[in-house]
């Protein structure tokens, strides 16, 4: 590290008067020392980095440096800024700022990373850009005091304007830039009291809404430069095959084709446009050596899963005496839960936009890690990374899906053949079939009960993949994706033991919305209610009994409360709740279901209720709760990757459906108010809508969904 | 006009994909009329958003691609290539089309209507409800929809649930923002009464 960034970590805040007049805040804060993907961000990159810009036109610019992928971010950011800079919502503006180690997000500390996952942006970034915000107004502050000759403690600060009170004077925060940018920003400015806030906790419009109903807003795919080539790849069908050989001639005979390389990933088309893309692609002669997968099937992947189970696992946790107790309960029940692996779908298909040059390099698109992409392209190039440029998008959805680099990769190593700019372009087909998969999970669960119908042994062994593992986290005994939730079980159960079976089938895997949640909310959830139903006990007081006091408490009690839990229903309509602690927010689900003879169930209602401490804008929880949901109940219903010949056999929104309009229960949001630690809420709503679901279909029917997606032939009457 | 229907009627043995445009320029008199030679090449001659554009494509070309690569309207996505989840939804004579399945040819000679050329005082009610109850999350879908929304309320000003399940249910939304959509087309509903239209 360089003598320059040990200063920079010192200045917590910097100011910089900007040509053309204009002030910027620019701050930084002293996280650990980044980890081995921080190696490529330049160590001293800071100036053209600043988050804040104060013009003299009194607009305000933020930089963000996390991605927009429809959860909100950009605005949340300007309404932090906003509230302790005390400028209206209205005087800013938004932009994506390039990768840059200013932007690594506190939350993920020692891993050194701009990446926007694990529901991690407002709670990571929340301090620094309040700081930030109160002494961008402590300068502006001081600076109108200073002209005026009065104490800066007779001023304040209200709507972009610095105000004396007890005389008439005021001046607009442009007409201060100047005499602000002179001055030395304070370290500790004060922070806003919360009671205090107009902004923070209250509904607000996002400010990204107007292009996004008009076709004027920009994704990766629709980026445009001069000379630009569209490529599509083509990949091996089955995982950790490769290229054995391939002929062009047909591909190079389509109009519009330009190139027929080879790259990493397979072989690239690349044409005029996406049309002649395509067509060259379908013509393209090629042979592929399938590797060792060749002839996998689920059933094998299943076996694997289910033979991990067999035998005991690394421990995740271990609590009491599990083994001691199966003697002593007066029930023993037993069951296994299994869950598919899972395609991301997001309704934008991956893309990504390069342009390789031998002084330097631009990449274009929706990235999840600029980190990970600035990396790639270092790595690719052989550029320093000073030399490349990040140009973040808005995403067309993200889920965890674009914080892989694998079409990064493709864009960069197309470009850098065809000595071009070069947008890699891909299909439906290419997205559901070359994913990194939510891996599928086997679980035994074993429970017992005392003679008083206490919950007093439980023991769940789970296997599957390691997304951590994958993804150069390491490869410790346990993977946390795999039993997060799992093991972290809120329920007083004095012996308790989760094992976790690593397994490695061939497929890629990733991170997937609530990533290891995703299951095990489903799994825990719905073997809890077993036990709820074999003590002869409420679902909710059975849950209740054994939470100690606190967040998850008040959180069930609230979604119960709200819901009406125990009272009438609708004939035919029945309830299931669920809870699951994720990303540091607690939530709770009740669900309203009916299942017709047929065995078709319908999802009236979801009552949802969220604690995740603070809230910045309660309207996009609400919006963010519904998503969750949503995503969730495409999983519960519909979502199932298989394998078949080591392929994914399904291609398209025909064969791997998502939840539509017609299927879309109400969704009733109440947000607890809480002043507790900040959580994050892109993902917490997902984990609890399938056991929910299904443990009201349980209510209903008196059938057990173990495994997922539900298959409703089995709920068939008669 | 004749080397026309040659050159189709050759790819005819080639493809059975081919033989829907060879009909289609057979039978259909406006595809005749909107493609024409020039300078050795077929140009089809389009409108789109009021404006007519002469293009020199494949006349197989999806009018999805047409739009965005040809005529850098992007704001039309590409989703699925198969009509299954609606983001490339556009007019075609006021009627609602996936244009990733549509053939320029077959768009030639209509009135073809993007989300940036959407102005009807149904399409405007639309937007500034889609803006006021923010209904976008990704926001990469939300074109397609507004072109669905748009159809079913210029045929049925006043819609039930059922009504926008039925119209809206082919606009996938992976983000889940079905809620907020169903609650914007109700309320431009309600604002078109208003104003009277």
């Amino acid at each position: 590290m360089s003598a320059r960034l040990e200063v920079d970590r010192r200045d917590f805040l910097r100011i910089t008067g900007l040509a053309g007049g204009g002030l910027i805040l620019g701050f930084y804060l002293p996280a650990a020392s980044p980890g081995a993907h921080a190696a490529v961000m330049p160590a001293d990159s800071f100036s053209p980095n600043a988050f804040i810009r104060v013009g003299d036109n009194d607009r305000v610019t933020i930089l963000v440096g996390q991605s927009e992928m429809g959860q909100g971010v950009l605005s949340a950011f300007a309404m932090v800024i906003a509230e302790e800079l005390e400028v209206d919502l209205s005087a800013i503006d938004v932009q994506n700022g390039p990768a840059a180690k200013e932007f690594f997000n506190p939350a993920f500390g020692a891993l050194g990373m701009q990446l926007t996952g694990g529901s991690a942006s407002v709670r990571g970034f929340y301090p620094l850009l309040r700081k930030a915000g109160a002494a961008g107004r402590a300068v502006l502050i001081q600076a109108a005091a200073n002209s005026w000759n009065v104490p800066a403690s007779e001023c304040r600060a209200e709507h972009g304007n610095v105000i004396h009170i007890g005389s008439a004077k005021h001046a607009r925060y442009g007409t201060l830039v100047a005499a602000a940018a002179k001055l030395t920003p304070p370290a500790d400015a004060p922070l806003k009291d919360p009671k205090d806030f107009r902004l923070l906790g209250k509904p607000a419009k996002r400010l990204d809404t107007a292009p996004k109903v008009n076709g004027q807003a920009i994704f990766g795919i629709d980026v445009k430069l001069p000379g630009l080539l569209t490529a599509r790849v083509a990949r091996c069908p089955v995982f950790g095959g490769k290229v054995a050989k391939f002929d062009a001639t047909k591909a190079k005979a389509v109009a519009g084709v330009r190139h027929v390389v080879q790259i990493d990933a397979g072989v690239a088309v690349v044409a005029d446009n996406y049309w002649a893309a395509k067509k060259g692609r379908d013509a393209l002669d090629i042979t592929w050596d399938e590797g060792p997968n060749a002839g996998m099937t689920s059933v094998d992947i299943n076996d694997i899963l289910a033979g991990a189970v067999a035998q005991p696992g690394a421990v995740a946790r271990n609590e009491g005496n599990v083994d001691a107790e199966w003697v002593k309960v007066a029930k023993k029940v037993e069951a296994v839960y299994e869950v598919p692996y899972l395609a991301h779908a997001t309704m934008e298909p991956m893309n990504f936009t390069a342009d390789v040059r031998k002084d330097g390099c631009d990449i274009w698109g929706g990235t999840q890690s600029q980190t990970w992409a600035l990396g790639a392209a270092a790595r690719i190039t052989g550029l320093p990374a000073d030399k490349i440029n990040v140009h973040t998008t808005l995403l067309g959805g993200g889920f965890g899906r674009r914080a892989e680099v694998d079409f990064v990769i493709e864009a960069i190593q197309a470009s850098k053949a065809v000595g071009a700019p070069v947008k890699v372009v891909w299909t439906r087909e290419d997205d559901i079939q070359h994913d990194f998969y939510r891996p599928g999970s086997y679980n035994k669960f074993t429970g017992g009960l005392d003679a008083s119908g206490k919950l007093v042994a439980w023991l769940h062994r789970t296997s599957s993949a390691s997304i951590f593992a994958a993804h150069g986290f390491g490869n410790p005994p346990v993977d946390d994706a795999a039993v997060e939730g799992a093991k972290d079980l809120p329920y007083q159960i004095p012996n308790l033991r989760v094992e976790w079976g690593h397994v490695e089938p061939g497929i890629p895997v990733g991170f997937w919305r609530s990533v290891g949640h995703s299951h095990t909310a489903f799994t825990t959830e719905c073997f809890l209610d077993e036990m709820a139903h074999a003590a002869g006990k409420d679902p909710y007081a059975f849950r209740m009994s054994m939470l100690p006091e606190g967040r998850h408490k008040r959180v069930l009690e609230l979604a119960a409360t709200k819901a009406g839990w125990g009272k009438p229903l609708i004939e035919g309509h029945f309830r299931g709740i669920a809870q699951q602690e994720s990303f540091n927010s607690f939530v709770a689900q009740v669900a309203e279901v009916s299942v017709a003879d047929d065995g078709t169930v319908r999802v009236h209602k979801i009552v949802c209720a969220i604690d995740c401490g603070p809230t910045v804008n309660p309207d996009t929880i609400e919006a963010q709760m519904q998503s969750c949901i949503a995503y969730g109940l495409t999983a519960a219903f519909k979502g199932e990757i298989t394998f078949d010949r080591g392929r994914v056999v399904q291609r398209n929104f025909h064969d791997y459906q998502i939840l539509r309009m017609n299927e879309m229960p109400q969704v009733e949001v109440h947000i607890v108010q809480s002043t507790d630690a900040m959580g994050g809420v892109g993902e917490p709503g997902t984990p609890p809508v399938a056991p929910a679901v299904c443990n009201a279909i349980f209510a209903a029917t008196g059938k057990r969904i173990r495994r997922l997606p539900i298959n409703t032939t089995e709920l068939r009457r008669g | 006009m004749a080397n026309v229907f040659g050159r189709c009627k050759t790819k005819l043995t080639h493809d059975g994909a081919d033989l829907r445009y060879t009909f289609a320029i057979q039978t259909r008199s406006n595809a005749i009329l909107f493609g024409r030679k020039e300078k050795g090449r077929l140009m089809i001659d389009l409108k789109v958003n009021g404006a007519r554009q002469s293009v020199d494509v494949d006349p197989a070309t999806p009018l999805l691609w047409v739009l965005r690569d040809t005529l850098g309207l992007t704001g039309t996505k590409f989703g699925c290539g198969m009509a299954q989840c609606g983001a490339c939804t556009v007019h075609l004579d006021g009627q609602a089309v996936r244009s990733c399945v549509k053939r320029v040819s077959d768009a030639a000679g209509k009135e073809i209507t993007t989300i940036e050329g959407i102005a009807s005082p149904v399409a405007k009610s639309l937007q500034s409800a889609w803006v006021e109850l923010d209904v976008p999350q990704c926001g990469y879908c939300q074109s397609g929809q507004i072109m669905s929304a748009a159809v079913l309320l210029s045929e049925n000003r006043n819609p039930t649930d059922s009504d926008i399940d039925e119209a809206m249910t082919g606009n996938i939304c992976r983000c889940g923002t079905y809620i907020r959509i169903r609650a914007a087309i109700h309320q431009a509903a309600e604002s078109l009464k208003r104003g009277g239209k």
